[in-house]
């Protein structure tokens, strides 16, 4: 067991008026997690300390934060490959709900407005909708998509503009766009061929570093912007 | 602060246009013609001449053509529009929307389009004396 040092962004709507860091030191095992850190402070130091977290195994997305100044999932960094002390802060960009829980509602307006959901008007075969495995490798990519926002907080041009509908959601896009068994292509790149769509995009690659699931997402919007350019001239 | 005749589910209405896409693709296209133009410019007016032998004359000569007054045309054109452009990007980044965002676009297209006017005019209106 070693001695972690965490520096925590607390933040109690109802009782500051500021975001403050807060220091804590427990004991842990090189390699738990920075989520088993977290979640010792709360155990046995400071039960008002609020995080969201679920499976707690990289596929929920639900503990998404600022780890050292980089947006991570806090259960897929293991404490001996962090500095201390472990600053750990909330998603950037969003309103802090209390500590470091953030409101996702705008996040999850802009995943729902691409339409991230199958669009075909056929009528449904006997059993599945066939796809050929080149067919499939085309957006395989982006199905792997657990919408922890970690990307979109990444963001300087989502800092800039809360209207931009952000990393994440070109990714959602993306997945159905490229999807042979979908219609709905069209209607998603007309909502993307916006000011606050895809061209607020300008290629600064913080969503690449920021994704735990490794997606290329850089390389997606690209793709989008590339089909646009066909489409559209 | 968000009227619903703009926006819809939290997102701006989206607009029927594909203004940004050209933007996008003119960024690209004048970009690798400027680098091209800019090339021949430097080559032309640092490599083959030397700007000691640069004056009044030297340009009379050459804009005895309308090739190279439509050279200059174009780079003055890319260059201005490419910058114009950059520039509307970076005050899209750094300013919200509102008045000031307002007042600084007006004043940089305002001093774009001035400057390309006044470009212009001298290149296709210039007489030798």
């Amino acid at each position: 067991m070693i001695q972690v040092h965490l520096k925590i962004q607390r933040y109690n709507p109802e009782k500051d008026s500021k975001p403050y860091f807060k220091d804590y030191a427990v004991e842990c095992e090189p390699t738990d997690r920075v989520l088993d850190a977290l979640l010792a402070v709360k155990g046995t130091l400071d039960g008002s300390l609020t995080l969201r977290k679920s499976c707690a195994h990289g596929v929920c997305g639900s503990d998404g934060m600022r780890i050292n100044g980089r947006n991570m999932l806090a259960c897929k960094v293991l404490i001996k490959n962090v500095s201390q002390p472990i600053v750990v802060e909330p998603l950037k960009g969003f309103k802090i709900v209390k500590d470091l829980v953030v409101d996702m509602k705008q996040f999850f307006e802009k995943y729902v407005a691409v339409k991230p959901y199958l669009i075909n008007q056929e009528t449904s075969p006997e059993k599945e909708r066939l796809q050929s495995q080149k067919q499939q490798e085309r957006f395989e990519d982006t199905t792997k998509c657990i919408l922890c926002a970690c990307c979109t907080t990444a963001c300087p041009s989502f800092w800039s503009d809360p209207n931009y509908v952000g990393p994440a959601s070109i990714v959602q896009a993306h997945r159905f766009i490229f999807d042979s068994r979908d219609q709905g292509g069209e209607e998603r790149l007309n909502l993307l061929n916006q000011r606050e769509g895809v061209w607020r995009c300008r290629t600064i690659f913080n969503c690449v570093e920021a994704c735990p699931r490794e997606i290329n997402i850089t390389r997606a919007i690209g793709e989008i912007k590339r089909d646009l350019l066909f489409k559209k001239i | 602060m968000q009227n619903s005749e703009t926006f819809q589910n939290g997102r701006p209405m989206p607009v029927n246009s594909s203004f940004e896409l050209f933007a996008w693709l003119f960024m690209r296209l004048s970009g690798i013609l400027l680098l091209l133009l800019a090339i021949g410019h430097l080559v032309i007016m640092h490599l083959i001449n030397s700007i000691d032998t640069i004056d009044y004359q030297f340009v009379v000569n050459r804009w005895k053509t309308p090739f190279w007054r439509s050279y200059d045309g174009l780079m003055l054109f890319l260059a201005l529009l490419h910058g114009l452009n950059g520039l509307r990007t970076i005050l899209d980044d750094y300013l919200r929307p509102g008045a000031w965002r307002i007042f600084w676009l007006s004043i940089m297209y305002a001093t774009g389009f001035i400057l390309l006017f006044v470009g212009f005019l001298t290149l296709f209106t210039f007489q030798p004396k």
